[in-house]
């Protein structure tokens, strides 16, 4: 094992870091989501030209070769700038279901900044539930139809394609039976909205919607393997995000004067400060594992680690988050204050492919988490 | 010790539930229950519909509108009201600037502002914060001068809950920089039309509007806005804090909430079942509740106390219920987030709210559930932080 990044992993982190800090500065950012898309075209494009939109496609799919840790590198940059691109939605989840069912026409497309993907899976009463799908797939001739409703897709709005989980046989709730298929996007009907951390989903209803392309009839085991990537990406972003939080708390407690010193000079804020920062390990050295076990093709291995990733980033979020508007007081709780994005950031992050409790009762179910 | 309510009490309770639920509109309370803001209208006609039954201000004295209720009485009243979803008095008004009018200000003002605050003609708030002086507000700086007849007001003020509505700020402002910093401090009244007076509202991070900045740019109020003596204003503002001893634990809200997560628990599918019927969630929702239990148990001694401590004086006990009564509120949140599960994301404003003419996305309350969670942070910071809390309790009761 070995926990230092290679020369190509440091000159990624080093790009993705500096992109960041030249392109999502706090009023930058602002200014970004009151645009009219809610994130930046130009953005996009840099995010190509820097080849980060293919940074988990290999070579000749047009991107720059890596695996689950260059990802990882980019989530944790994307985590301490709020990134609100639709990289999420179309370079993990879209382009991810696009690789593993071997349907890579399109990836080339993604990897150069011209095609964004969503991913339609969720629908009204799965909760966290993966197999819970009920939109129908019927066949007729050699084409497919879609039908039903999908919630909750993110940057489902702005998505040029839709890829849809759809079942072709069995009941709600079977793992088997559920088909993955793509969408052409134009005349769905969508109806977009901003979420809570400022980023975008839509509501997405489809009536007989032919499908462009059948990408898989078993895809199960595709979406289970994308979302376990998906997590262990949103890990990684989390621990940027509390990394971030965590600096500012201590540089503000160093410098934010009340009964005449520091208020970093009292003891009891000063383990405070700490505990967060036990937190923020735990949860990076979690994120790690997350990332070492996204790409295990043992299924049931991969679901736990990422479980276990998922419930301690999730708490880890909830006490550094909650830490860092405490300890700042009432400025951070104003939208002029980058911490309370962060916070809010987190708490979506942990709604998002189960929740703490969600993951927790799922290990609980299985009797252990090793 | 007898530890059951009396049936004058039982009856009390009964009548106060009664009211409640008949005479304040249900579309006012159902905005409450489901984690809505009253508007401003809506917070004036609630209060005028309490304040005509002498239910706005009961804690005031008689003469000036209150009740001769005992402490357990002004118990139930606050937990019945908060049950109910009835928006609570303007606190600015009924639990701050009033007592202190009734308790040190001159017959004029008594008689000019009493009633009208009562019955929230005048919409006031508080500035008392500054950016530089929060937890350590003695070192605030907004200044007044004294030029003849008037004082003259220069500085700021921030945090400013709700002061787009109000008519009226009472500030604690520095009329003597020579002494001892709580010594030079006295308590002003200030009409928000005064010129000079600057509003800018600061948007917090659940998307709303609630707390302002007031700037204060040479403005000239009557010398006879003055409340009590000149440099007192310390101690008025230390009564003021110290008046409400127990209603800060806000134990009916944290009911209130905890009710309407059991029905929305109920009626959220989970796998076969619902959640309400989750061992795991269950046992979450439990210990909120008796956590809850608890701290109504201790709300109700500090509350027997009451007789024996000298009116204003604060009781370090309140510390124990701020502390604790923030954390359980703090908590209902969470469960709340746990209940709507992901649909916590779609942010929609008030209005949009409100204005629905689209079906709702998800459950019922998802939209309010997060910026609860955001906005509800709040209750551990303000009104003196819980670590300030904290430090009241090691030194006033643990002798540190
Ligand atoms: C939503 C909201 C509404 C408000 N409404 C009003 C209002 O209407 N009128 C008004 O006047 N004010 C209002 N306030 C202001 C509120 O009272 C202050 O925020 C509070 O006093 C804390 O001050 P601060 O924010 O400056 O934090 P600071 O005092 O800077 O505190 C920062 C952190 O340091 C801690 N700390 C400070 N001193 C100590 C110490 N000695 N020991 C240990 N820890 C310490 C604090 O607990 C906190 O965690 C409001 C605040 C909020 C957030």
């Amino acid at each position: 094992m070995d926990f230092d990044l290679t020369d190509d992993q440091r000159m990624l982190k080093d790009s993705v870091d500096r992109l960041v800090a030249d392109t999502y500065g706090f009023e930058q950012r602002k200014q970004i989501l009151k645009s009219p898309e809610g994130w930046s075209r130009d953005n996009w494009q840099r995010l190509a030209d820097l080849g980060l939109l293919g940074v988990n496609l290999s070579e000749d799919q047009g991107g720059f070769g890596g695996g689950p840790v260059e990802m990882m590198l980019v989530a944790d940059a994307f985590g301490r700038g709020l990134v609100a691109e639709p990289f999420f939605a179309t370079c993990v989840l879209g382009a991810g279901l696009l690789r593993h069912t071997g349907q890579v026409d399109h990836v080339a497309a993604v990897a150069a900044g011209e095609l964004l993907l969503a991913f339609a899976h969720h629908e009204r009463h799965a909760r966290y539930d993966l197999s819970h799908v009920t939109t129908s797939a019927l066949q007729t001739g050699d084409t497919w139809e879609i039908t039903g409703e999908k919630s909750l897709v993110l940057h489902g709005d702005c998505a040029d394609k839709i890829i849809v989980s759809a079942r072709v046989s069995g009941a709600v709730g079977d793992e088997a039976g559920i088909g993955l298929f793509l969408v052409n996007a134009a005349g769905l009907a969508r109806r977009g909205y901003p979420t809570q951390d400022g980023l975008r989903a839509a509501e997405i209803t489809f009536e007989a919607t032919k499908a462009e392309a059948v990408l898989s009839l078993d895809g199960f085991p595709i979406i289970s393997r994308v979302v376990d990537e998906a997590v262990a990406f949103l890990c990684a972003e989390a621990v940027g995000a509390m990394a971030d939080m965590h600096a500012t708390t201590v540089d503000y407690m160093k410098t934010r004067k009340q009964f005449g010193r520091a208020i970093g000079e009292f003891q009891v804020l000063q383990h405070r400060a700490v505990d967060m920062l036990v937190q923020l390990e735990l949860a990076r050295s979690m994120a790690l594992y997350a990332t070492m076990m996204a790409s295990d093709d043992d299924a049931g291995a991969r679901g736990k680690a990422i479980s276990a990733a998922k419930v301690q980033v999730g708490q880890s979020a909830r006490h550094v988050g909650q830490e860092a508007i405490q300890l700042h007081g009432g400025i951070a709780m104003t939208m002029e204050y980058k911490v309370g994005h962060h916070f809010k950031r987190l708490t979506m992050i942990e709604k998002m492919f189960g929740d703490t409790e969600t993951h927790l009762r799922r290990l609980a179910g299985l009797g252990t988490a090793f | 010790m007898d530890l059951s309510f009396t049936a004058e009490e039982r009856a009390f309770r009964a009548e106060l539930r009664d009211f409640f639920h008949t005479a304040v509109p249900e579309r006012i309370r159902r905005k409450l229950r489901e984690g809505l803001h009253a508007s401003r209208d809506e917070q004036v006609e609630s209060q005028q519909i309490l304040n005509a039954r002498g239910l706005a201000v009961p804690h005031w004295p008689v003469a000036w509108g209150g009740q001769d209720w005992s402490p357990i009485q002004t118990y139930i009243y606050q937990d019945e009201l908060q049950q109910a979803s009835v928006p609570y008095p303007l606190s600015f008004n009924c639990a701050m600037v009033g007592p202190v009018i009734a308790e040190f200000g001159s017959q004029a003002h008594k008689e000019r502002f009493l009633a009208r605050a009562a019955n929230l003609d005048d919409w006031w708030c508080q500035g008392f914060s500054e950016p530089n002086a929060g937890s350590d507000l003695a070192s605030l700086r907004t200044s007044a001068k004294r030029d003849g007849d008037f004082w003259v007001i220069e500085g700021q003020k921030t945090w400013t809950t709700q002061g787009q509505y109000a008519d009226w700020i009472f500030v604690l402002a520095r009329t003597d920089t020579a002494v001892k910093k709580q010594e030079g401090i006295s308590f002003i009244l200030v009409d928000m039309k005064t010129p000079g007076v600057t509003v800018r509202p600061i948007q917090t991070i659940d998307g709303g509007v609630e707390v302002n900045e007031v700037w204060f740019d040479n403005v000239r109020v009557p010398y006879d806005n003055l409340v009590g003596q000149e440099n007192k204003g310390w101690d008025y503002a230390k009564f003021l804090l110290g008046n409400e001893r127990t209603g800060i634990a806000r134990i009916g809200i944290s009911k209130a909430r905890l009710l309407r997560i059991r029905e929305l628990a109920a009626m959220e599918r989970m796998g076969e079942g619902r959640l309400i019927d989750d061992p795991h969630f269950r046992e979450k929702l439990v210990g909120v509740e008796i956590g809850l239990k608890a701290l109504e148990m201790t709300q109700l001694r500090v509350v027997a106390q009451e007789r024996s401590l000298p009116r204003g004086k604060p009781n370090p006990m309140s510390s124990v219920l701020k502390i604790k009564g923030s954390e359980l509120q703090q908590a209902t949140t969470e469960l709340m987030l746990d209940v709507i599960g992901p649909y916590a994301a779609p942010f929609f404003t008030d209005e949009e709210l409100e204005g629905r003419n689209e079906t709702p996305i998800g459950p019922d309350d998802a939209a309010t559930a997060a910026p609860m969670y955001f906005n509800w942070r709040k209750i551990s910071i303000y009104g003196g932080s819980n670590e300030i809390q904290r430090n009241i309790l090691a030194k006033a009761v643990l002798g540190f």
